[in-house]
């Protein structure tokens, strides 16, 4: 699971649907992984009015990540080049291969194997 | 030719060996690449974009948005969610670009508001028709996921998704949900009357970046005709007006509420509402 997926993706109970507990979901005992892919300056900008930064600060903390600065790169921070890269590296190319995504609010946990986080809820909680 | 959809549940249809099948099948991937390029060509993405595929299953459809070459305003991010485990791994095996979820789009698409840029389902939704256990029903899967995918995609965003309704009852029952969600809704369908015909449901949110209604998403295509339902309805609507008063329609609307109110009523018959004879 890429680190851009963690800054979208919330609680599937319907009860944390109201919740602000509910997102963004805590990693616990995440591996990590770095894969290489082409670096889009276009999509960087296109998705990063759209990112949760504090959110994105949590994660990364979580992640065991040097901290980011305080405030998400706005208008003329978006023309360099290093930003956009450091941006893409964090969000695009590293990925948590094993496990668990926790939410603050109910407390479910979701399993992480080889990537893919498991989602399907027992029907008691949809 | 047997359904699928009517053998198993979809996680339990598409085990280890089926999934492989499917994927390896070459005509299957024709198929599935043509209506990925055709979902595409509905989406009419300009710039590199955040695309959620649902039922992305091996990833064949995730991995031409990855193809998209930069002049087409590609390539695309995307996140497949699938419900079936083998043909996820599948996916993994052919190391596609997007990230994967095992999920069931039926029990809701778990993003924050405003994620996607766009949605693409290719041969999924026609599986939410089937409830699998007593304790859901059909109309509240299809309700769940189209509320879902609704808050997920940004104001302006696009979904296409390619089905294979059973029959016009679910075609319907489909495409009525998904307007119940707030969707603007059309349904594109190619080759008609063919055994070959694919039908695509265009969903737009907020207007879908078009200047008019629904139908301007095909604008400029070539070989599509316009069929507006909606206007046939209305039309009909409005030659019979609603019931004036005094008249057949309107008294038995009025004994009906005054029945129902617990009042003593007159029994109707085929002299109720008409007009006397001129006396002299």
């Amino acid at each position: 699971m890429k680190v851009i997926t963690a800054n979208f993706v919330t609680c599937a109970v319907k009860e944390c649907k109201t919740s602000p507990a509910s997102f963004p979901l805590h990693f616990n005992d995440a591996e990590l992984e770095q894969q290489e892919l082409d670096f889009q300056p276009e999509f960087i900008r296109n998705i990063l009015p759209r990112i949760d930064w504090e959110a994105l600060r949590t994660i990364s903390n979580e992640l065991g990540f040097p901290s980011l600065p305080e405030s998400k790169p706005e208008e003329e921070a978006l023309n360099n080049e290093q930003t956009l890269k450091d941006l893409h590296r964090l969000l695009l190319e590293t990925h948590v291969t094993e496990g668990k995504l926790t939410c603050g609010n109910c407390g479910h946990s979701y399993m992480i194997k080889e990537g893919i986080a498991n989602f399907l809820l027992p029907s008691h909680l949809v | 030719m047997s359904r699928p959809e009517d053998i198993l549940p979809p996680d339990l249809f598409y085990n280890d060996n089926e999934s492989r099948k499917y994927t390896k099948s070459s005509r299957i991937r024709n198929i599935q690449a043509s209506m990925t390029s055709r979902a595409l060509e509905l989406l009419d993405l300009k710039s590199p974009s955040f695309i959620l595929d649902l039922g992305c299953g091996s990833g064949l459809s995730g991995e031409m948005l990855s193809e998209v070459e930069h002049e087409d305003g590609g390539p695309h991010t995307w996140i497949g969610m699938d419900i079936s485990p083998s043909m996820l791994d599948v996916a993994l095996q052919r190391e596609v670009e997007g990230d994967l979820f095992l999920a069931d789009i039926g029990q809701g698409v778990p993003f924050r508001p405003g994620t996607f840029d766009a949605a693409i389902s290719i041969s999924a939704i026609q599986w939410l028709c089937n409830a699998e256990s007593s304790d859901v029903s059909p109309e509240g899967r299809l309700r769940r996921f189209f509320e879902g995918l609704y808050a997920s995609l940004r104001r302006g965003g696009r979904a296409v998704c390619q089905f294979y309704p059973k029959n016009d009852v679910q075609r319907s029952m489909i495409s009525g949900a998904a307007i119940k969600a707030g969707f603007g809704a059309g349904i594109l369908e190619d080759d008609p009357g063919t055994k070959s015909s694919k039908l695509y449901l265009v969903l737009t949110v907020g207007g879908g970046g078009l200047p008019g209604d629904i139908t301007g998403v095909v604008n400029g295509m070539d070989d599509v005709s316009v069929l507006d339902a909606r206007r046939k309805a209305t039309e009909i609507n409005n030659a019979r007006g609603p019931p004036r008063k005094g008249d057949k329609a309107w008294i038995l609307n009025k004994k009906e509420q005054m029945a129902k109110k617990g009042k003593v009523v007159k029994a109707s018959s085929r002299y109720t509402g008409r007009k006397r004879r001129i006396a002299f």
